[in-house]
Parts: C-alpha cells; sequence; structure tokens
C-alpha cells in the first residue's frame, strides 16, 4: 500500500482541562475525498483547524498529523506558514465573513499568488481573472475591482475556493463549505469542489453535517461522535451498511436513507457536553444496544474498516 | 450643518440673554462716558430691542459676514476670533498629531503582546493619565518647568504664552523655534490627557479585528503576521478611530480652554472665557459659532476619511 497523503494518528485537542478531540485517527490517499462528518460541537472544525496548525495557542495538541510523511506537530511557526495555502489549504464555512471587506478580490487574489508563486503585478492580474473564471464567476475582468460587499455568498465562496486553489495546495480541507449558502447555490459549489478536485488532482477533506452531501462528494467516510471516531469506510459501505450504533442512527433521521423502516426516528437524547463527557462509551446514554461494559470501557477502534464499538449492528448476509 | 447652526446660535443668544450683565457696564461705570454716549451705542447696536429681533438683527449681519464689535478688545470681533484662531488651531493640529503618533502604535503594540508586560504596563499607564484631569497635569508641568531650569537644546521652557517677548526681532527660524518651544508644555498636557483614550481604544479596535473571520482565513492562506496585521488588520481596526478623530480634534479646540487658560495660551478656549466673563455678547456668539463650525468641520473631516479607508463608505 502507497503512503497516504495526510495521515492522523492519535490526535488529542485539548482546552485546559475540556478534551474536545480524543485520539482520533484517520488517513487520505492522493486524490481522495475524505468526508467528515458529526453534529455541532463533535470536534470537527476543532480537527481541521489543527491540520493547519490553526489552533489558538492555548490549545494542546498531542498526537501525530503526517503531511506525506512529514510530521506537522512539531512545526515551528514559519514552517507552518509555508504549510498552509501552499500545501495544505482551507475553505471556511461562512464566506460572509472569511473576505477582508476592504480588500478589492483582485487584491485578495493577488497577494495569495505573490505569497505562494512569486507572481506580481500584471502577470498576476491575469493569473488571478484566470482563477475568477475558473471557478464560474461571470465577467471575471470587472469582478476583480469589487469588494466583498458587492458580492452574494455563493460567489463570495467561489472567491475563497479560487484562493484556496491559487496555492496549488495538495489536500483541501473545507469545512462546512455550503452551510452558509442557499441550496441551489450549495449544489453548484459541490459540483464546483469536485470538478477542481480532479482537475487538480488534490485530495480533500470535507467536513459537514449533511450525509447527502457527504455522498455526493466523498469517496470514504469518517463518522465523529463526541470529539472520537466512530466508524471509518468507504462511503458506500458505510451508507448502506453502518456498523456503528450512532451512524445507524443519524441515517434513520434523515430521509432518503433508511427506506427499510420508512419512518424517520430521531436518537434518545442530547450530545453530551466537552466539558463533561460520559464514561466508557461516550454515546452509551442514547444507545439502544448499550451493555455493562460500554459504561465503563472505552471501544478500541479496529482496524479498517474501523468501528469504535463493543456491540457493531451486524453484517446482513 | 446650517440648521444646526441656526439652532446652536438660538440657544446661545437665549441664554446669554437670559444672563445677568450687560456688555456695555464697562462703560456705564465710567464717569468720563456720558450717558448720551452709552444710549447711542444701546442704539446702534440695538441693545434696547426686544430679545428676538436683536437675535434676528445679529443674524443678518452675520449671514452678510459681520460679526460684530468686541466691547472688551474694542476691536471688530472677526479680528479677535481670527488672532487666536490660528493659536489654537495649532495646539489642537500639534497635540492630535503626537497623540495619534504615539497612542495608535502603542495601542497595536499592546494588543499584540496581550497579557504580557508591555500590555499590561501601557495599561497602568493609561489609567493614571485617563484618571489624571487636565488642569492637575497643566499645574504640574508648569512647576516642574519652572523647577527644572534650562534643559540642554531647548532651553528653559516657557511656561505661557504664544510668543516670547522680542520676537518681532527673531528671524523666521527663530520665530518658529520661539512658538514650538512655547507650545511644548500645553501640547505635550494635552497629548496626556488624549493619549490614553485613544490607546485604550486602538489596542480594543485592534483585538477585536485579529479576531474577525478573515484574519484566521488569511492565516489559512499562510500570510505572514507582519502582513496581516498591517494589509489585512490595521485598515479595518483604523475603521472607529477615523470616527474618533472628528471628534477628538473638534473636542480639543473647544475643550482645551482649561489647558490654555492654566497655561495662558493665547486661543479660543482662553478668549471664550473672557468673553463669557465679560459678556461680550457678540464676541461670546462668535466663539460659539466656531465651535459648532469646527465641530462640523472636524466631523466632516472624519467621515471624508471612513470614505478614502472604507470602500463600503460612499460619499454621497
Amino acid at each position: 500500500m502507497t503512503q497516504p497523503l495526510l495521515s492522523v494518528r492519535d490526535l488529542s485537542i485539548r482546552f485546559g482541562s475540556t478534551e474536545v478531540v480524543d485520539r482520533l485517527s484517520f488517513s487520505i490517499a492522493r486524490g481522495e475525498t475524505l468526508g467528515l462528518v458529526g453534529e455541532s460541537g463533535c470536534g470537527k472544525s476543532v480537527s481541521s483547524l489543527s491540520l493547519l496548525g490553526l489552533l489558538p495557542r492555548q490549545a494542546e495538541v498531542t498526537g501525530s498529523i503526517r503531511l506525506d510523511g512529514q510530521e506537522l506537530t512539531s512545526l515551528g511557526q514559519d514552517a507552518w506558514r509555508r504549510v498552509r495555502g501552499r500545501r495544505i489549504a482551507m475553505v471556511f464555512q461562512d464566506p460572509m465573513t472569511a473576505l477582508n471587506p476592504l480588500l478589492s478580490v483582485g487584491r485578495h487574489l493577488e497577494e495569495v499568488l505573490g505569497v505562494h508563486q512569486g507572481i506580481r503585478g500584471e502577470a498576476a492580474r491575469s493569473e488571478a481573472i484566470g482563477w475568477l473564471d475558473r471557478v464560474g464567476i461571470p465577467d471575471p475582468s470587472r469582478r476583480m475591482a469589487s469588494h466583498p460587499h458587492e458580492l452574494s455568498g455563493g460567489m463570495r465562496q467561489r472567491v475563497l475556493i479560487a484562493m484556496a486553489l491559487a496555492g496549488k495546495p495538495d489536500l483541501l480541507v473545507a469545512d462546512e463549505p455550503t452551510t452558509a449558502l442557499d441550496v441551489t447555490i450549495q449544489a453548484q459549489i459541490l459540483d464546483l469542489l469536485a470538478n477542481l478536485r480532479r482537475e487538480l488532482s488534490m485530495s480533500m477533506l470535507f467536513i459537514t453535517h449533511d450525509l447527502g452531501v457527504v455522498e455526493q462528494v466523498a469517496d470514504r467516510l469518517a463518522v465523529l461522535y463526541a470529539g472520537r471516531l466512530a466508524e471509518d469506510g468507504p462511503v458506500e459501505q458505510v451508507l448502506a451498511q453502518p456498523r456503528h450504533p450512532y451512524t445507524e442512527g443519524l441515517l434513520g433521521s434523515v430521509p432518503g436513507f433508511r427506506p427499510r423502516s420508512g419512518r424517520l426516528r430521531s436518537i434518545p437524547g442530547q450530545v453530551p457536553s466537552a466539558t463533561a463527557w460520559p464514561q466508557g462509551c461516550r454515546f452509551h446514554p442514547r444507545c439502544e444496544r448499550a451493555q455493562g461494559i460500554c459504561r465503563t470501557d472505552t471501544p478500541v477502534p479496529t482496524p479498517a474498516p474501523t468501528i469504535a464499538c463493543h456491540f457493531p449492528v451486524e453484517e446482513a448476509t | 450643518m446650517f440648521p444646526m447652526l441656526l439652532g446652536v446660535s438660538l440657544i446661545a443668544f437665549l441664554l446669554l440673554s437670559l444672563s445677568p450683565g450687560d456688555p456695555l457696564a464697562a462703560q456705564r461705570g465710567n464717569p468720563q462716558v456720558p450717558d448720551e454716549l452709552i444710549r447711542r451705542i444701546e442704539a446702534q447696536y440695538g441693545f434696547d430691542r426686544p430679545v428676538p429681533e436683536q437675535y434676528v438683527r445679529w443674524l443678518s449681519r452675520v449671514v452678510r459676514g459681520d460679526l460684530g464689535y468686541s466691547f472688551k478688545f474694542k476691536r471688530p470681533v472677526a479680528d479677535v476670533i481670527g488672532e487666536r484662531l490660528g493659536a489654537t488651531l495649532l495646539l489642537a493640529l500639534f497635540s492630535t498629531l503626537l497623540t495619534w503618533l504615539l497612542a495608535v502604535p502603542l495601542g497595536v503594540w499592546a494588543a499584540l503582546r496581550r497579557g504580557q508586560w508591555p500590555d499590561k504596563s501601557i495599561s497602568v499607564l493609561s489609567f493614571v493619565g485617563m484618571s489624571l484631569p487636565s488642569f492637575f497635569l497643566a499645574l504640574l508641568f508648569l512647576y516642574a518647568a519652572t523647577v527644572a531650569g534650562p534643559l540642554p537644546l531647548i532651553g528653559r521652557i516657557p511656561i505661557g504664552g504664544l510668543v516670547s517677548p522680542g520676537f518681532d526681532r527673531l528671524d523666521l527660524v527663530g520665530r518658529v523655534l520661539d512658538i514650538a518651544r512655547h507650545l511644548l508644555l500645553p501640547g505635550v498636557v494635552l497629548t496626556i490627557g488624549g493619549l490614553a483614550g485613544l490607546q485604550r481604544i486602538s489596542r480594543g479596535s485592534t483585538l477585536e479585528t485579529l479576531s474577525q473571520p478573515y484574519i484566521l482565513a488569511a492565516r489559512a492562506r499562510g500570510l505572514s503576521e507582519s502582513r496581516i496585521l498591517w494589509r489585512h488588520a490595521f485598515r479595518n481596526a483604523a475603521n472607529p478611530l477615523i470616527t474618533l478623530l472628528g471628534f477628538e480634534f473638534s473636542a480639543l479646540l473647544s475643550g482645551a480652554a482649561f489647558t490654555e487658560i492654566i497655561t495662558s495660551w493665547p486661543g479660543m478656549g482662553l478668549l471664550a472665557l473672557e468673553a463669557v466673563r465679560s459678556k461680550d455678547q457678540f464676541l461670546v456668539m462668535a466663539t460659539v459659532l466656531m465651535g459648532s463650525l469646527l465641530l462640523m468641520v472636524g466631523n466632516l473631516l472624519s467621515d471624508l476619511l471612513h470614505a478614502w479607508n472604507d470602500p463600503r463608505v460612499k460619499v454621497s
């Protein structure tokens, strides 16, 4: 097996005494899209920020993040800066606030091109126009002079995608890039991301809480619950045949995924708070299958396909 | 703008006519001035008419550019104001410039070193600066300048006035230097007064800007910290400061009165006090008008600066 592009091993993130992410492991192969799914507060965004070394200073990160074999967690600020935008780029959830309101679209793009490719002046301008065209912005040369407040949310997200890709990264981290957009725009942005990923043969970590979106863009799916990995496997397999009771519950609560029951079910209870995780398996208070051991012992994730559960749902034969 | 000036002048005029006293009190008490003359002056300036009519007469003269006559200085009001306005503008410009040049970098620095010793020590100094009333500070500095004696380079720091005796005999360079030496004390007092507050605001604004999502996004694109600070954060952080600049500058023009009075700086503040105390009606009205006009000009300037800095603001 060839070395994966990104390999995360036993990544734990704490803020003081609060443990937000606990021993998270996953990897992304070259050209692969991993969908990272979970409810709000399960540690998705924190994990993605840790991949770029962007967590606030008080965050305590342990474990290993390897990109192409290079350990990232021990990097200093300057070395991190050479990773950001050039090897790992990021698209954020809210395009309304991710652009500097005082700088024009052109300035934004030319700056990234200057920093990462050393392209300046007229060359940077034409390159920037090319990128705007590539992300589907109509009349790109005129749009160069526009300021963020003159663009719609979808247009701003396209600009942000153009900036993320202009550094020619190996890995694109997309943190809920369509959540803040209108439904019709969501589909366009998803298509755009999927197409550009293929064209540029990048890998992508796609973070979302929307299983429908994952089905559309991802090759593999990792389900996160309460800061821990619940399940990780090929997307069709996990969606068709969830092994972790949480994944099963999640799918049962979304229309269109579980035709067999016919009715939508909700998972009883609520996601526990990071300041008071339950003992043992963190899902046990909400799990129908829970038994004594689930209350005391943390389930050890199995090797691929990964399931972290004492009593996984049986595979249908 | 004009309705506001009109309102301000109306209120000032009313208050002035309600207050006791009389612009001609000095002349009335002078046995050398015959009653006949005083009555003639009263008739000439309309002091014998009802207050509304007096106001309308005053207004119509002001609109034609005639600010009236100062009974205290025995000269046209426009001349007196013109003389004093320059001194006040000079003081305000000097201390505003000095305040900004010091406060904004100090605020940014404190924000970047938040919670560390530079931030903490600047904070302590800021609170001390904010707590000291300007008149007290002015007195303190006057005392210090008197006790200190001649300093290297500057010589003895003048403790009052705009120019030294013998100013007329100096050449151009000498004159500039002389005024600069006189400017030192009131200028520094006013700077210290404004420094503390502006430093706090600059620090707060920088911190708030640095916590914005677009700053995180800029970091995620691999931009250097200095680029992020100066290109992305600073102009955004400057927005609230620019709003403040208009107020600060115009507040200095009128609010420097305490400092002007204590350091005998011949500016508008000192003039306004002299005018009110002698109930020099036309002079009081002119200082009030000038004060409001400068406030508006200050705000207009800050609006223009705003439009220049922020593409979301359009000049219409």
